[in-house]
């Protein structure tokens, strides 16, 4: 699987509040509805820059704080293609496997590299990101297959839906 | 040779039905209970839709919480909780309705928490059962979904970082100076995807509420459980709620991926200035500087002993800003009513609101405006979490919080205490 994108960068620790403010994912359950509140207290211009094909290349522990499934939603309907960061805390990423959003970790070496704007090409299946700007690339670190499985199909859910089970049903993992 | 095991190394590996796990290993594992509040439930509720299964796997596993925003604030969150009332009288489950509190305080009190136990929550802050000797983490609403559908979930066994704390705290320093000490040291990202086990006399001998202080924010530093050995309180506070407690232990000799050590009788009064929960400091720095609000509640300082230390501070004085008092449960309400300190705080000035989650996430009952800076006994720090993008959040214990409230700005709690 290859993705395109364009390099939207942010900081580290870019919690979930930051992605989507408690005070607005009650405001309506139509997760497309909330995409104008994308990054409001971190700077509200951002989302213009999402919805043409994005990719987001951030820090360390990118979404953290709160469990709320709306942040890779809202991201994912945002127009945002993957998410590049040195680590993702933990239900952030399980979120964004199962609503088949893709999380990729690289080196922070790489990651300080990329500029603002920079053409991305991430092939999830070789393991491997391209900075056409940079004009190379780097090693990302892989997912276990079930995980990559799920993502593949776009989501838990898709993949239930086509296998009539879950990936640890079939074997184990 | 006997695998030697960490105290989530065996909960996942009985859960798995295997002999044992070792860190690193992926697991599927039977879920004991999965629960979902107002925040999270309903769009659990839609992911199993859209997987395609339409029961619960056994009713009596699954729970539901209105809390997040109870009673509710705005039409569109009424019908949030209308949907989940009418998914939990479908399926036969168990729903706390507005006014019973929050979902990590009612889930222990209602004897839904057992040692051993895998317990999943669509909340962050599940890991506070951790206090309980449980195996307890926060997912997403997906995830809640394929553990109400199927009672498993998938997990990758842990790395287990060991924190052992001796020593007795000083007067007026609490369980959150405690757990502030520890995120200034291991920092907001240091034990992503690892767990945290606590060991030491001074969790040893820690009475129930200051544990669940200290399990709580463990998410805080990005872990995936929280477990501590069950102490002689906890067994005690269980008794009256489950039967049947067979205790975990880890084995002497398991393998830790870190140690810290720390001595609680040199610790001190502690905040997390904002925007970032590690951002800790002694109160001293920051004291004098002037607040518009203090928050004393949420799933991390709402319980009886939070309450009761408020209550002494303040007692027979007056607040000199609004000072807000949210009990994290119905029951614990009732309990510092029958204590007389409900009536002394709101002599003293306070508002004292329904069991809820307040203001924490930023839902209703005390929002900040623009530029205003509040003092909170909660989890978060975050930009714009409680209210306006400039308003700003101190994190604190609920000693921290009443002094601050006396005084109208940051202040030690110490000067209120026998010793000063």
């Amino acid at each position: 699987m290859k993705i395109t994108g364009i390099s939207v960068k942010l900081g580290d620790h870019i919690n979930t509040d930051l992605i989507i403010s408690g005070k607005h994912k009650y405001r309506t359950q139509v997760i497309s509805e909330l995409t104008k509140y994308v990054f409001e207290d971190l700077d509200p211009k951002l989302k213009d820059r999402l919805a043409v094909g994005s990719v987001i290349v951030a820090g360390k522990n990118f979404g953290c704080g709160s469990s709320r499934e709306q942040a890779p939603r809202v991201l994912k309907a945002a127009g945002v293609k993957a998410i590049v960061a040195e680590s993702f805390a933990r239900i952030f990423f399980r979120n964004s496997v199962n609503v088949g959003l893709p999380t990729i970790v690289a080196s922070s070496e790489y990651i300080r590299k990329i500029r603002d704007g920079d053409s991305l090409t991430i092939d999830l299946t070789e393991g491997r990101l391209f900075d056409k700007e940079l004009g190379v690339d780097t090693k990302i670190s892989p997912y276990p297959k079930f995980i990559l499985d799920i993502i593949n199909v776009g989501g838990i859910a898709e993949y239930y839906k086509k296998f009539n089970a879950f990936p640890w049903d079939v074997k184990s993992i | 040779m006997k695998t030697l095991s960490t105290i989530v190394e065996k909960i996942l590996a009985k859960k798995s039905g295997k002999n044992s796990t070792t860190a690193g290993d992926f697991v599927v594992a039977d879920v004991d209970v999965v629960f979902a509040h107002d925040g999270t439930a309903l769009l659990a509720i839609e992911s199993m839709q859209e997987i395609g299964i339409n029961k619960v796997f056994n009713p009596d596993k699954v729970v539901f919480f209105i809390d997040h925003a109870a009673p509710s604030p705005s039409p569109q969150i009424s019908n949030i909780h209308l949907a989940m009332r009418k998914f939990a009288r479908q399926q036969g489950i168990k729903l706390f309705d507005v006014g019973s509190g929050i979902c990590h305080q009612v889930l222990p009190e209602e004897g839904y928490v057992k040692p051993g136990s895998v317990i999943v929550g669509a909340d962050s802050h599940s890991v506070t059962h951790g206090a309980f000797n449980a195996f307890a983490t926060g997912v997403g609403s997906t995830d809640a979904a394929l553990a109400m559908a199927t009672g498993k979930l998938w997990f990758k066994v842990p790395e287990t970082v060991k924190v052992t704390v001796d020593g007795g705290f000083k007067e007026y320093v609490m369980a959150k100076d405690l757990i502030l000490q520890v995120l200034s040291i291991v920092k907001a990202d240091g034990l992503t995807y690892e767990a945290v086990e606590y060991h030491g006399n001074c969790i040893g001998d820690m009475a129930v509420d200051g544990r669940m202080t200290i399990a709580n924010m463990a998410v805080e530093m990005g872990a995936k459980a929280s477990p501590m050995e069950l102490n002689a309180s906890t067994e005690s506070w269980l008794k009256q709620r489950v039967s049947e407690i067979e205790p975990v232990k880890a084995d002497k000799g398991a393998r830790y991926s870190d140690e810290l050590f720390i001595d609680a009788s040199k610790l001190e009064p502690l905040v997390a200035a904002p925007p970032n929960v590690d951002n800790v400091k002694p109160v001293r720095e920051v004291e004098g500087l002037e607040v518009d609000q203090v928050f004393i509640g949420s799933c991390t300082n709402g319980r009886i002993e939070d309450i009761h230390i408020a209550t002494r501070i303040l007692e027979g004085k007056k607040v000199k800003v609004r000072c807000i008092v949210i009990p994290a449960s119905r029951r614990i309400y009732m309990e510092a009513m029958r204590k007389g300190y409900i009536e002394k705080l709101i002599q003293a000035g306070c508002t004292v609101g329904p069991p809820t989650c307040g203001p924490c996430i930023g839902a209703h009952m005390g929002l900040l405006g623009e530029g205003e800076i509040a003092v909170s006994t909660s989890n978060r720090n975050f930009t714009g979490r409680m209210g306006a993008s400039s308003s700003k959040i101190f994190l604190a214990s609920p000693a921290t919080a009443a002094a601050t409230a006396l005084e109208g700005k940051i202040t030690d709690p110490r000067k209120y205490g026998e010793s000063a």
